[in-house]
């Protein structure tokens, strides 16, 4: 977890290898790329064979790659989770798909009591490299249960590991690397960035993205996020700047594990910290991030560290949405708290 | 129009041996001293507890004798005592899990061709189906290995039993799913678990061909499963198998069954004993004499001694293995916690 891969291009550039991809597009190249470099690699899910998934993530794979390697299942999670448990032990590497971040739960026993136990539970002699894509948080105006924050929730369990991509550039990347690991990793697209586009360099020495990421250098305060609050804060670091508000933006990338040593670094010179979130608040990751920074930097902090969250209520309908993610004005003031915090 | 699937495999397969027989006597005999036993150990205090298994022997000791392990795979539950000794496992690493020395038992499952022990019922009978259509795609022409997944009357209540026959239907999975209906789930009763008389009923619905066999038969039993594998092997999709059995005696060492049956109850519903059955068909068959029977005694005597010793023998396992096994890439929180634990406990 030590290196930290810092500011990538975001314009085409034209040097080779770089291209201009939504996150739609970028995650689409990776998964063609996984299937073609390990034949062992499987996708399967609802739909994601002859449509290409709702998100098009897919899109033309089971041309490509045939129907063995890309299919559809019967409509049923905990059948998608479980069959991929059986998978990995007959020596496959599957990339399962649920179809939205609400339904991981009807899953959730194989993901908890099966998945992240048995590496444990065979004394290492079963590894289970699967990579679950779920398309995941909010902002999409989406019904009930298409929009959910579960990093915490997964998180929070011995046995998994959990990324989410702001960016096509490291979607494209960290997918890959996901995708070669021997561990169950939860890879949490943010769906509300799938078709926003950017420079993605295939041929950067990227390969083992394991840590985080400096979006925005800044001296004053750090912003912490991931996934589509990443390109949030990015905004509000730009307006803060024109008050002469110096913001640095890190972008966790790994919410498991946490890249402890990135946070120390970025919060030892900023000395101040704001954890941004759509989860909801009460032992949200936000949380997990406040300690780390509080252990590591308490002599040098400014002040304590602030949280800009969701709220403690189920995921709201759509008209209700952008009252419920962190917005820019929420942002600004969790920066101010900060910014103005006296001693007692 | 008729809806009632067929076993599409004819099992053309020699009857058993006269050997094989015995053989068969031989372990059911093993698996009910050491069944028995387990039972007494854990009154002892030599193992915590116990899932007693006694009365399914047959069904047990008869489809695990159908296994090839060189390339099936079963996906075992918490009572699957006797298909570990039928498919010739190490029985103090499968006692281990008893002894609570590890989740799981000790074994390496690729290996063992046994999957670890299984608490959340139901919960791997869809790794079979996965592990199934594996061997689906790694040998799409030859004769694939088989999954045989192992489970209740009890969990086939649960929805990942659907998902599962469903999948193994629709894909053409070489599965066979194993049902021991032993009559009761703890202290509930088949008639009040399973809607629809049995849980073979249920295949015909998955156009999964089903057959429900006297469970207390080893015979029967290991035909029955002979002919599934060979319905699966030569790609013709899944099989139930509803084996009924009784489960004689309590639920597991923490279970008192006088709250829910008397023993008059359990002595009349439980039949005629697999074992005593097995052996008077031996006998009058010319199978077998006394001198056989007296002699496999005393072998499951001396086996069941050794395994004593050998659970007796197993010290704790190292605590850095907690932190060891979780990943194969260990994160570095879980590496820090392991230095601290190490500073904080291992003062030596
Ligand atoms: C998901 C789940 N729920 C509850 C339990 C507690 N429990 C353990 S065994 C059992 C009954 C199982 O009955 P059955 O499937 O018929 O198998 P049997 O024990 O009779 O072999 C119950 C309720 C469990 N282990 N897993």
């Amino acid at each position: 977890m030590s290196e930290t891969i810092t500011a990538m291009p975001s314009t085409n550039t034209g040097a080779p290898g770089i291209q201009q991809l939504s996150m739609q597009q970028a995650l689409n190249l990776a998964l063609d790329e996984v299937l073609a470099e390990n034949p062992k690699s499987l996708i399967f899910g609802e739909d994601c064979g002859r449509l290409g998934g709702v998100f098009r993530i897919t899109d033309g794979l089971q041309a490509k790659h045939g129907e063995d390697r890309v299919f559809d299942t019967p409509l049923a999670e905990s059948g998608i989770l479980g069959m991929s448990v059986g998978l990995a032990m007959a020596g496959f590497h599957p990339i399962p798909e649920v179809q939205f971040d609400g339904f991981a739960y009807p899953a959730i026993n194989q993901i908890i009591c099966q998945i992240a136990r048995m590496n444990y539970r065979s004394r290492g002699t079963v590894p289970m490299p699967i990579t679950l894509r779920v398309p995941s948080f909010g902002g999409i105006r989406a019904p009930e249960h298409h929009g959910e924050s579960l990093e915490a929730l997964f998180a929070h369990v011995p046995g998994l590991k959990v990324v989410s991509p702001s960016n096509p550039h490291d979607a494209y990347h960290l997918l890959k690397y996901a995708a070669t690991r021997p561990d169950p990793v939860i890879f949490m697209e943010p769906k509300s960035r799938y078709w926003q586009k950017g420079a993605v360099d295939t041929t950067s020495d990227d390969g083992r993205p394991t840590g985080a990421r400096v979006a925005r250098e800044g001296r004053h305060l750090t912003l912490v996020a991931w996934g589509a609050m990443v390109s949030r804060c990015l905004q509000v670091a730009e307006l803060a700047a024109e008050d002469g508000i110096d913001v640095e933006v890190l972008d966790l990338r790994w919410l498991k594990p946490i890249d402890a040593e990135a946070l120390a670094r970025s919060v030892g010179k900023t000395r101040r910290a704001v954890v941004v979130h759509e989860a909801p608040l009460t032992s949200g990751l936000g949380a997990e991030v406040a300690q780390l920074i509080t252990q590591q930097c308490f002599d040098t902090l400014k002040a304590p560290v602030e949280r800009v969250t969701g709220f403690d209520v189920p995921y709201p309908s759509g008209d209700l949405e952008d009252e419920y993610i962190p917005n820019i004005d929420r942002i600004l003031f969790g920066i101010q708290r900060v910014l103005e915090y006296r001693r007692g | 129009m008729t809806t009632k699937p067929t076993l599409a495999a004819v099992d053309d397969a020699a009857p058993l041996t006269h050997h094989q027989l015995r053989e068969l006597y031989t372990l059911m005999a093993v698996v009910r001293h050491l069944d028995t036993s387990a039972v007494a150990w854990q009154r002892q205090g030599i193992i915590p507890g116990y899932a007693p298994e006694l009365g399914q022997e047959a069904a047990q000791v008869g489809s695990g004798y159908a296994v090839d392990r060189s390339r099936d795979f079963v996906f075992p539950t918490y009572r699957e005592l006797g298909v570990a000794r039928a498919m010739e496992l190490d029985m103090v690493g499968y006692m281990s899990t008893h002894k609570a020395t590890w989740h799981g038992g000790m074994y390496n499952p690729m290996e063992s061709r046994f999957a670890p022990i299984q608490a959340v019922v139901a919960g791997s009978v869809l790794h079979a189906v996965g592990w199934a259509h594996g061997q689906t795609l790694s040998c799409p022409d030859g004769e694939t290995g088989v999954a045989m997944t192992y489970f209740g009357d009890g969990a086939s209540s649960q929805g990942d039993v659907h998902e599962a026959m469903n999948f193994a239907a629709v894909m053409k999975a070489p599965v066979v799913f194993f049902i021991q209906n032993n009559g009761w789930a703890i202290s509930v009763p088949t008639e009040r678990q399973v809607a629809g008389g049995s849980v073979a009923a249920r295949a015909a619905g998955y156009g999964i061909p089903a057959v429900q066999v006297d469970g207390n038969d080893v015979v029967a039993v290991y035909e029955a499963t002979r002919s599934a594998f060979a319905h699966c092997r030569n790609g013709n999709g899944p099989v139930v198998i509803e084996a009924m059995t009784y489960r004689r005696g309590p639920h597991s060492t923490a279970d008192d069954p006088g709250r829910y049956r008397t023993l008059e109850e359990e002595r009349l519903d439980a039949g005629e004993d697999p074992l005593a059955r097995f052996k008077q068909r031996l006998l009058s068959d010319g199978v077998a004499d006394e001198a056989f029977f007296a002699e496999a005694q005393r072998q499951a005597e001396e086996e069941v001694e050794t395994i004593r010793a050998g659970i007796q023998d197993l010290g704790p396992r190292p605590g850095a293995e907690m932190f060891g096994l979780v990943f194969q890439e260990p994160t570095p929180a879980l590496q820090s916690q392991a230095t601290a634990w190490r500073e904080e406990s291992e003062h030596v």
